[in-house]
């Protein structure tokens, strides 16, 4: 009897995960798979078939351009924001713990601010009315207010802004977990202080890193609000055109196509980062 | 030769003050052992001296230039940290060579060092492996070799043994002890184990509550201890309450006993004073051969440890241990009463 129960709870357990994942996310993407090799139907919806006119349609140099250029712009903004938030963290996770939990917090507080808020947000304070420049004039940088929007730079700032906080949030445990007293030793060995974190702090974190490029990375592909908000009709990233095909087109067979094709191409990217990751760490 | 000077240092975390108003004077190529209990300072004295902490207040001094404003990573000092602090991402070779090559030493130099070093701590030929390769002893051997790699001024080691098991550690005290006596190294360990200061070490330093209470060789610390606190610190002492009567007699439970001397500070005073007498000079007699009049003590536990005999004594309330060797060993048992012997020229007053 309870042995019958054990195995019934040994064989729920895992179920329960499995159960989930299908559900939620193996089903919608099968749909999703399916209805890229559906026919479109112009003026109407789409009707179900095999062909592959999707994913042909794809290989253009049009859609090429694009694809290229959407993982170019969240590898800047993943790079940028590892740059930026790597240092901040480690000061960060150096301060005193009293002080650290308000800063935290506000970084939680803007987590919770949409896309759509930041995307607004950015392109009034570059704006020529009533952004930065105003200010720029009036120190004396600037002759008069220009608009920094949109462009390629207000894009890549807005993805950066996106992706800051949970650059923080995922090296913040690894750098608060570093032993302190392996930069002491550095700088007792003679390392300056710059060049214990190069030497030092830098390499003992370098899964982290990578971590982090790859989840701000995967993270910015995403983002279909700031392309629009932030940057021009040739800085649209490919999330921008597949909510183009599949909302204002009607072109679900398409949109889904493209969005298979972007998952594959992005997954294999990561493995790729990971298999190089791995290579140099037993090859050194 | 001047060696490390330290004057007046104290370092002060808000409103405590971790190190207060320390003096020493530390020869050169001497071992010394900074030991007293946890949060006693020994740890923040040592991060002063090798300028991982700024001080509030005074100087060090080493051979008489001031380090005062010289940072830490020129200071030129070798130190093995508590958690050893290896770089998990180099070789074991790379961690030895890294403040050579940081001082633009060729790769052919920077590769015989280390090879030497690695000799130096009996680990020869491991220089191409990783830390996560390394056992616990062997790491604590690697961290010795990098902090010596550019013959240091200084060598600093914060409680560098405590990551290890007993018997090990105990065998590591030798090997360290040895090493450094071959280099002829200044050395400062910190310790909160008086057995590993006393195996070690040139000069004691004993702290607590961040000031010193006594500095000296180890055995002139455990014949001698300057008060109470480093009576019981260093080594097992029976303190035993008394009252001075007169300079160099002293009246306990009611029998006089005459001391060989007297520290100076207490030859004037008179009144209660505490007596510190270790387990080994404590003489345990059966009531037969003992003087008639002398202390009586009743034998409450005996502890036979083969090498050495533990005797748990009562003497009026206050508990006494005698240690002898199983050949001395009084004919007496648990119950018994017991003339305890007390040698005028073994036993030390305090104040207290």
């Amino acid at each position: 009897m309870t042995g019958a129960r054990m195995t019934l709870r040994d064989g729920l357990l895992p179920a329960f995960p499995a159960l989930a994942l299908v559900i939620f996310f193996l089903i919608p993407f099968g749909i999703m798979l399916t209805v890229s090799f559906f026919h479109r139907v112009p003026e109407a919806f789409y009707e179900p078939a095999f062909e592959f006119a999707n994913y042909a349609r794809f290989f253009s140099p049009f859609f090429g351009k694009i694809l290229v250029f959407s993982m170019f712009v969240s590898a800047c903004a993943a790079v940028l924001a590892v740059v930026i938030g790597f240092p901040f963290t480690y000061f960060l996770s150096q301060m005193p713990r009293r002080q650290q939990i308000p800063l935290i917090v506000f970084l939680l507080a803007v987590l919770s601010l949409s896309e759509v808020i930041i995307g607004f947000a950015w392109s009034t304070l570059l704006s020529r009315t009533a952004g930065v420049s105003n200010l720029l004039v009036w120190v004396g940088l600037m002759e008069r207010p220009e608009a920094f929007t949109p462009s390629f730079t207000a894009l890549l700032l807005g993805l950066c802004y996106l992706g800051f906080p949970y650059t923080v949030l995922v090296m913040y445990p690894s750098l608060s977990r570093l032993d302190p007293e392996l930069p002491e030793a550095a700088r007792m060995l003679g390392a300056s202080p710059m060049r214990s974190f190069f030497t030092v702090i830098v390499p003992c974190l370098r899964n982290t890193i990578v971590g982090t490029l790859i989840l701000v990375f995967v993270f910015t592909l995403g983002a279909y609000l700031l392309p629009q908000v932030l940057g021009r009709p040739q800085h649209w990233t490919l999330s921008v055109h597949i909510t183009d095909q599949a909302i204002f087109q009607s072109n679900l067979p398409f949109a889904a196509a493209m969005a298979i094709f972007f998952l594959l191409v992005s997954l294999a990217l990561v493995g790729l980062t990971l298999l190089v990751g791995k290579d140099t760490e037993t090859a050194a | 030769m001047a060696g490390l000077r330290l004057e007046g240092l104290t370092k002060r975390f808000g409103e405590i003050a971790a190190v207060d108003h320390v003096d020493l004077d530390l020869p050169p190529q001497k071992l010394v052992c900074l030991l007293g209990p946890s949060g006693c300072g020994k740890t923040t004295l040592l991060r002063l001296i090798a300028g991982l902490e700024t001080a509030t207040e005074g100087r060090i001094l080493l051979d008489g230039a001031d380090l005062t404003g010289v940072s830490a990573h020129d200071r030129d000092f070798g130190m093995v940290f508590q958690s050893l602090a290896l770089f998990p991402h180099l070789t074991v070779g790379e961690n030895i060579a890294y403040a050579l090559k940081i001082r633009g030493v060729d790769k052919a130099t920077r590769d015989r060092r280390v090879a030497e070093l690695l000799d130096l701590v009996q680990l020869p030929g491991v220089g191409e492996r990783r830390i996560s390769q390394l056992s616990g002893g062997q790491r604590q051997r690697v961290a010795i070799a990098r902090a010596l790699a550019i013959d240091p001024k200084l060598f600093l080691l914060d409680e560098p043994l405590s990551a290890l098991d007993a018997k090990l550690r105990e065998k590591m005290q030798v090997e360290l002890r040895l090493l450094q006596q071959r280099l002829a190294v200044t050395t400062i360990v910190v310790t909160h184990d008086q057995r590993e200061a006393m195996t070690m070490a040139d000069i004691v330093v004993v702290m607590n509550e961040g000031r010193v209470l006594q500095a000296g060789p180890p055995l002139e610390i455990y014949r001698n201890p300057a008060d109470t606190f480093v009576a019981d610190f260093i080594g097992i002492s029976n303190l035993i309450p008394c009252e001075i009567v007169e300079a160099g007699t002293v009246e306990v439970a009611g029998h006089r006993l005459a001391l060989a001397d007297m520290p100076s500070g207490l030859a004037e005073e008179r009144g209660a004073a505490t007596l510190s007498v270790r387990p080994e000079d404590l003489h345990v007699l059966p009531v037969a051969q003992g003087q008639a009049d002398g202390l009586r003590g009743t034998v409450a536990f005996i502890r036979d440890l083969g090498a050495s005999v533990e005797i748990s004594l009562d003497c009026a309330g206050q508990e006494l241990v005698a240690v002898t060797t199983p050949k001395e060993r009084p004919a007496v048992s648990v119950g018994d009463t017991a003339g305890i012997e007390i040698p005028g020229d073994r036993a030390v007053v305090l104040r207290g």
